[in-house]
């Protein structure tokens, strides 16, 4: 009975893998093949492989120049989540004071703001402080779904740590610095790893305001990508091979953090 | 109970700040916008609630806000229940449970506009695998034609992209649950239902929230990927919420309907929220009290 079931997870385990390839397969097979040859006809696998859509993006420095504007964006935002993140998720998971619970589910609420029209106050504003057209433009954009979520799966965590640990650190004479950086902060290590993740990712992919804010400097690679499309028909192979180099600093960061998500959380406050 | 202590503010301050900058300021601009008739940089008239009243006038709006909710609301119905399950059966240790989450987690991380561009190619009868597929299984298949297929691509697409992030917390908050918990139900012999239902699910309910807002509130303002699919076609089956304002501010310039519509919008998502958000706590603690009963 034990054995069957078993099998039925990994049958349904199995088959949604697939589901979840298939389409990344699809654009890696693309990557490997010529403009020609992707419209020409249906194949599984590139017949006359080739590395040039690759060598294109690595040679050319308005290419590649888009994935280092990218990532340096978004280490940014990563880094200036956290670190206004912690302390505060620190304060809604341990004192309650005025307006708590408000300002918690506030803070959700800057998530909820439909893109389209707030695109131009966006702009308006940094060009406004100077900042069009910088990495620090989008970095602070993205500021305003990251840290939300940062501070929501954060207090989770920390809810999960007994209290006792900062009464007894604050009566061996800790300072809150000192307490949070040498004994909170290793013991949420966890919870970091994971929040870092969800900032990464969301940074990563959002396409909008990063596009709207940046001109040449530092134009993040989503942006670049959409060159793809010209008056003379889309370039599916380039765009394929850009797509696939996308998804590896992200592979990366998961392979950091995997442990982190299967060490588990489970929310204290929600 | 938590002591009171005001000065716990000072810790939520930069927080506050930051997002403070890059939300509240765009916000009251477009409050700004959506009492004003802009007729350039220069000229603008106080038109008080003029659009607020065009807009909730607007029939294209009602249909759209329909196809909205009803997209948003298969997204829940499949996304959370399929998220649970792989979860459920993710391996929970090993080499094996690294590989799954880094497979499992890929589709999270292409960039939106590529999810697009991929579906759009996979789903090609000519050329793309999906299309092609479905053509040979003898099913006359195409997105950019029939609406209820490209209806169900959409769909499809937004599950294959999101149903990891449901995956990945309530397996996060599976692997917090204590093995002593299912010990005990092994001595009480329970059920495999029951150890779901009073043990399993009880202790997701945290990461499920977040997993349920989450997708509600990025469903309900989905853009880029249907844009770059089916470009909201074919006629307007797959022109959602978004996409419709879109077309309102961008291609027709109307910067006042359009702010109203906007905050409309805003107020919409935040109510659908706030009644989610309260009804899935009032669930959670009835359930505790259950619990504490029995």
């Amino acid at each position: 009975m034990a054995e069957r079931r078993f099998q039925k997870r990994s049958v349904f385990l199995l088959a949604y893998l697939v589901f979840a390839l298939l389409p990344i397969y699809w654009m890696v097979n693309m990557s490997f093949k010529t403009n020609e040859e992707i419209l020409a006809s249906f194949s599984l696998w590139p017949q006359h492989f080739t590395w040039a859509n690759y060598r294109t993006i690595f040679t050319d420095a308005s290419w590649y120049s888009g994935y280092v504007n990218s990532l340096v964006y978004v280490g940014i935002n990563t880094v200036i989540s956290l670190t206004v993140a912690l302390p505060a998720a620190y304060a809604f998971s341990r004192y309650s004071f005025l307006g708590d619970k408000h300002v918690f589910f506030w803070l959700l609420t800057n998530r909820m703001t439909p893109p389209a029209v707030f695109l131009l106050p966006f702009f308006q504003l940094y060009t406004t402080v100077g900042l069009m057209d910088t990495h620090l433009a989008v970095a602070l954009a993205h500021l305003v779904f990251n840290v939300p979520l940062a501070v929501w799966i954060l207090e989770g965590f920390m809810s999960g740590i007994p209290r006792e640990i900062d009464e007894t650190a604050y009566i061996d004479g800790y300072s809150f610095p000192r307490f949070f950086l040498t004994i909170f902060l290793p013991l949420i290590k966890a919870g970091v790893g994971v929040a870092a993740f969800f900032c990464f990712m969301f940074s990563w992919v959002e396409l909008l305001l990063a596009r709207t804010l940046t001109s040449v400097n530092a134009k993040p690679i989503v942006a670049t990508m959409t060159r793809t499309v010209s008056a003379s028909g889309m370039d599916w192979a380039t765009l394929a091979a850009a797509g696939t180099l996308t998804i590896v600093p992200g592979a990366i960061v998961i392979w950091f953090v995997r442990h982190y998500i299967a060490k588990g959380f489970a929310m204290g406050r929600v | 109970m938590k002591p009171v202590n005001q000065k716990a503010w000072w810790l939520v301050l930069p927080v506050f700040l930051c997002v403070a900058f890059s939300a509240v300021l765009p916000l009251m601009t477009v409050v700004n916008y959506s009492v004003q008739d802009i007729i350039s940089p220069e000229r603008r008239v106080f038109v008080g609630t003029e659009w607020f009243a065009q807009v909730m006038r607007d029939e294209e709006l009602h249909a759209a806000l329909l196809r909205q909710i009803g997209f948003s609301l298969a997204v829940l119905l499949v996304e959370i229940p399929l998220g649970i399950a792989l979860a459920l059966a993710m391996p929970a240790t090993g080499w094996r449970s690294s590989a799954v989450l880094v497979v499992v987690a890929l589709s999270l991380l292409i960039p939106w506009n590529v999810v697009g561009t991929i579906w759009q190619i996979f789903g090609r009868a000519d050329i793309g695998l999906m299309g092609h597929a479905l053509q040979q299984l003898g099913i006359d298949y195409s997105y950019t034609g029939d609406a209820h297929h490209a209806w169900l691509t959409v769909l499809l697409m937004d599950v294959w992209h999101w149903t990891p992030l449901v995956a990945l917390l309530a397996y996060a908050g599976l692997r917090s649950i204590p093995d002593a918990y299912y010990q005990a139900a092994r001595i009480d012999g329970a059920s495999k239902l029951a150890v779901f239902r009073y043990i399993q699910l009880p202790k997701m309910r945290g990461v499920l929230m977040i997993a349920v807002l989450l997708r509600f509130m990025d469903s309900f303002m989905i853009y880029t990927e249907p844009f770059v699919l089916t470009g909201g076609g074919p006629g307007n089956a797959t022109t959602f919420l978004s996409q419709y304002l879109t077309q309102k501010a961008v291609g027709q310039f109307d910067l006042g309907p359009a702010a109203a519509f906007s905050l409309i919008y805003f107020l919409i998502i935040l109510l659908l929220c706030f009644i989610l958000y309260n009804w899935m706590q009032r669930v959670g603690s009835a359930d505790a009290t259950e619990a504490g009963h029995g």
